[in-house]
C-alpha cells in the first residue's frame, strides 16, 4: 500500500509531465493499433478475395506481388480437370485508372466465378455477364465514385466499357473494384491466355498435401499454397505488416524516450527523497521496482487510453464511406496483447537508467542535497 | 567480520564500537576523522559535541553504513560495516536515524511516513500498525496520524521522525542534531522523547549535538576536535 502511494504520489506530483508521458504512449499505441489493425483489414480482405469459394491458390512461384503472377491457360484446364478438384476459377488481377481516380482495380473473372455467382446483385443480371467484352460490372462503391449506374458507359482505363450491373460485397477491395469477363481482361491488360492466379476448391479438403504435390510436379514454375500458408507467406503482406509494427514501433520508441525522460526528471528531483527510503531500510531492489513501478503505471495507463483512442479512431474510419470495407474494427486480441506488451515495455525500457541511476544514489550525499 | 577485540566492557556489552577510523573527503585534501577510537555500550545514551566540520555526522553515518571509513574498523553489535554488509537490513532492524532536518516525505501522512521502514521491512500491517499506534501514543501524535507532513509544526515533524525511525525497534538509535531546527522549548520536549524512548526501548543512543545542557543529560558526554575523541567530559 505505502509503495503503491509513493508511486502515485510521485506521479500525481508532477502531474503535467507525467499526463504528457501517458499521453505520448497513447497516442503511440493508437498510431499503432490504428496502423495495424488497418492494414491487417486490409490483408484480410485481400485474402479474402483469393480465398472466395476455394482453399488453395496457384500462381507463379518466386513473384513478389500477384499483379505479377502469370499462370499459363494449359494450367488452368489440367488443373481444373483434376479428379480431386471441385472446381478451379482463373483471376486475373490488374489496376487501371480514371479521372478522379489513381487506383481501381480491375478482376478478370469467368462467369462461373464465386464473386459473381455469390455476389448480391443490386443491379442487373447475372446472366448477362461475359455476353460482350466490354461489358463490365461494378462493385457498389467504385459505381458511387464513377458516378456509373446500369446502362452507363463508363471510361476506365485507356477503354469506355459498358455497365451492366452493380454487386455488392463485403469485401472493401471487391466492392470498389470493376469485374471484367477474363477474356475481355486478357486483351485489356495484354496477357492473352494467361491469368494471375487460379483459385481452387477440392473436393476433399484432406487432398491438399497431394494437389500441391501434383502442381509441384506438373507445373514446377508454379506453385499452390493454401489460404492459410498464402497469408503467412506471401512477401506483400509480411511487408506490409513489418511497415504497421515498425511505424507503431517507431511511435513507441518516441513514448518510450518520452517516459526515460519523465522517469530521469522525477529521479533527479527526489534524489533526497531517495536518499530517505535508503536511510529507512529500502533496498537497490525495492528503489528500482519503484521507479519501473512509476514507468509501468506511465506505461499501462498511456496503453488503456492509446487502446481507447485507437478503437474510437477506427469507429470513426469505418464511417468514412471511401474507407467501407477496409475497416475492419475488431481489434484482434494478439494485437491488443503485443501493443500492451510493447507499452508496457517501452515503459520498463523508459526507466532503466532513471533506475539505475536512483540505484547508485548515495544516501550520505542526497541527503545534503536540496 | 567480527571486530575481535572485547566484546564487552565492565558496563555491558558494546554495541558501537569504532577501532583508529579515518575518513577524508576530496582525495584526502579534507581530514575529517583522525584516528577516532569509540565504544557505546548496550543501553547507554552518548552526546557528541564539538564545532561544525569536526567529524561528529560523519562518524554516525559510518555507524549506519550511509559512509565507509577509508581506515580503520567500525562496528555495529560486533559485526563489521564493510562493503559485505547487508545495509539494507542494518538499517532496517539494527539503526535508527534522526537528522536535523526531519528528512520525511512532505507529500506523504504521519502515518505513511512511518509505515515506510516497516514495508521495507515486510512487516505486516497490522503489527506495523500497533506499533505505529504505540509510538504516536507515547509522543502524542495520534491526533495527526492522517496528517500530512507540511500540516505539522517543526517539533511535530521531529516527534515524526523519532516515530518512525523506532518502528521496527532498532537497538541503536543515531541522532544527528535532532533538535538543531528546534526552539528551545520545543527543543527540550522532543529530548526528554529521545530520552523516556531510548530508555524504555532499551536503545543506545549516539547523539551528536551543539546544545551542552541536552548532551549533560546523557549517560556519557563526548567532546570531538579536529576529527579525534576526547577523553570523556564526564561518564556516568
Amino acid at each position: 500500500m505505502i509503495f503503491l502511494k509513493l508511486i502515485v504520489t510521485n506521479l500525481r506530483r508532477h502531474r503535467i509531465r507525467s499526463l504528457i508521458s501517458v499521453a505520448g504512449i497513447a497516442f503511440s499505441v493508437a498510431a499503432m493499433l490504428t496502423v495495424v489493425t488497418i492494414l491487417q483489414g486490409a490483408i484480410g480482405m485481400f485474402s479474402g478475395i483469393l480465398s472466395s469459394d476455394s482453399q488453395i491458390i496457384v500462381f507463379e512461384r518466386n513473384v513478389s506481388d500477384l499483379f505479377f503472377s502469370s499462370v499459363p491457360a494449359n494450367a488452368i484446364d489440367e488443373i481444373a480437370a483434376m479428379p480431386m478438384v471441385s472446381h478451379a476459377d482463373p483471376v486475373l488481377f490488374g489496376i487501371v485508372s480514371s479521372a478522379d481516380h489513381p487506383i481501381i482495380t480491375c478482376f478478370g473473372v469467368t462467369d462461373s466465378d464465386a464473386r459473381i455467382r455469390k455476389a448480391t446483385w443490386t443491379q442487373g443480371d447475372r446472366g448477362d455477364f461475359a455476353k460482350h467484352s466490354d461489358d463490365v460490372v461494378l462493385g457498389e462503391r467504385a459505381a458511387e465514385f464513377l458516378g456509373a449506374k446500369l446502362g452507363d458507359l463508363v471510361p476506365i482505363g485507356h477503354g469506355t466499357f459498358h455497365v451492366i450491373g452493380i454487386l455488392k460485397t463485403a469485401n472493401g477491395f471487391e466492392d470498389g473494384g470493376v469485374f471484367m469477363p477474363l477474356g475481355a481482361a486478357q486483351s485489356f491488360f495484354h496477357k492473352e491466355g494467361t491469368s494471375s492466379v487460379i483459385t481452387v476448391k477440392l473436393r476433399d479438403r484432406a487432398d491438399a498435401g497431394a494437389f500441391k504435390a501434383q502442381v509441384k510436379a506438373r507445373f514446377p514454375s508454379l506453385v499452390a499454397l493454401e489460404d492459410s500458408e498464402f497469408t503467412r507467406s506471401y512477401s506483400q503482406f509480411k511487408i506490409l505488416k513489418a511497415t504497421a509494427w515498425a511505424v507503431g514501433g517507431c511511435g513507441l520508441v518516441l513514448g518510450g524516450l518520452g517516459v526515460a525522460n519523465t522517469m530521469i526528471m522525477s529521479v533527479f528531483t527526489r534524489i533526497r527523497e531517495i536518499a530517505i527510503l535508503r536511510v529507512n531500510g529500502f533496498s537497490h531492489l525495492q528503489i528500482a521496482t519503484m521507479i519501473f513501478g512509476e514507468s509501468a503505471v506511465v506505461a499501462m495507463l498511456g496503453a488503456a487510453f492509446g487502446l481507447a483512442a485507437g478503437t474510437c479512431l477506427l469507429i470513426v474510419l469505418k464511417q468514412i464511406p471511401a474507407l467501407h470495407g477496409y475497416v475492419d474494427v475488431s481489434v484482434h486480441p494478439e494485437v491488443m496483447l503485443i501493443v500492451i506488451v510493447l507499452a508496457l515495455g517501452t515503459g520498463v525500457a523508459g526507466a532503466l537508467y532513471p533506475a539505475a541511476y536512483a540505484m547508485r544514489i548515495r544516501a550520505v550525499e542526497a541527503l545534503r542535497f536540496e | 567480520m567480527r571486530i575481535s577485540a572485547s566484546q564487552y566492557s565492565t558496563g555491558g556489552r558494546v554495541v558501537l564500537r569504532a577501532e583508529d577510523v579515518w575518513k577524508s573527503y576530496d582525495d584526502g585534501a579534507i581530514a575529517v576523522l583522525k584516528g577516532v577510537n569509540f565504544e557505546a555500550i548496550e543501553g547507554q545514551t552518548v552526546a557528541l559535541c564539538g564545532p561544525s566540520g569536526c567529524g561528529k555526522s560523519t562518524l554516525l553515518h559510518l555507524f549506519g553504513g550511509l559512509d565507509s571509513a577509508d581506515r580503520g574498523r567500525v562496528a555495529v553489535n560486533g559485526a563489521e560495516i564493510n562493503r559485505q554488509t547487508n545495509l539494507p537490513r542494518l538499517l532496517r532492524h539494527e539503526v535508527g536515524f534522526v537528522f536535523q532536518l526531519h528528512n520525511l516525505i512532505p507529500d506523504l501522512t504521519l502515518e505513511e511516513n512511518c509505515l515506510i521502514p516497516t514495508f521495507a521491512a515486510g512487516i505486516d500491517r497490522k503489527t506495523a500498525r500497533a506499533r505505529l499506534l504505540e509510538l504516536t501514543e507515547r509522543t502524542h501524535l495520534t491526533h495527526r496520524l492522517g496528517h500530512r507532513i507540511q500540516k505539522l509544526s517543526g517539533g511535530e515533524r521531529q516527534r515524526t521522525a523519532l516515530c518512525r525511525a523506532l518502528m521496527n525497534k532498532p537497538k541503536i538509535l543515531l541522532a544527528d542534531e535532532p533538535t538543531g531546527s528546534l526552539d528551545e522549548q520545543t527543543s527540550g520536549t522532543v529530548f526528554n522523547l529521545l530520552l523516556d524512548l531510548a530508555a524504555t526501548e532499551g536503545v543506545t543512543l549516539l547523539m551528536a549535538t551543539h546544545d551542552r545542557s541536552l548532551a549533560l543529560r546523557c549517560d556519557q558526554l563526548l567532546e570531538m576536535h579536529d576529527g579525534t575523541i576526547h577523553e570523556p567530559i564526564f561518564s556516568r
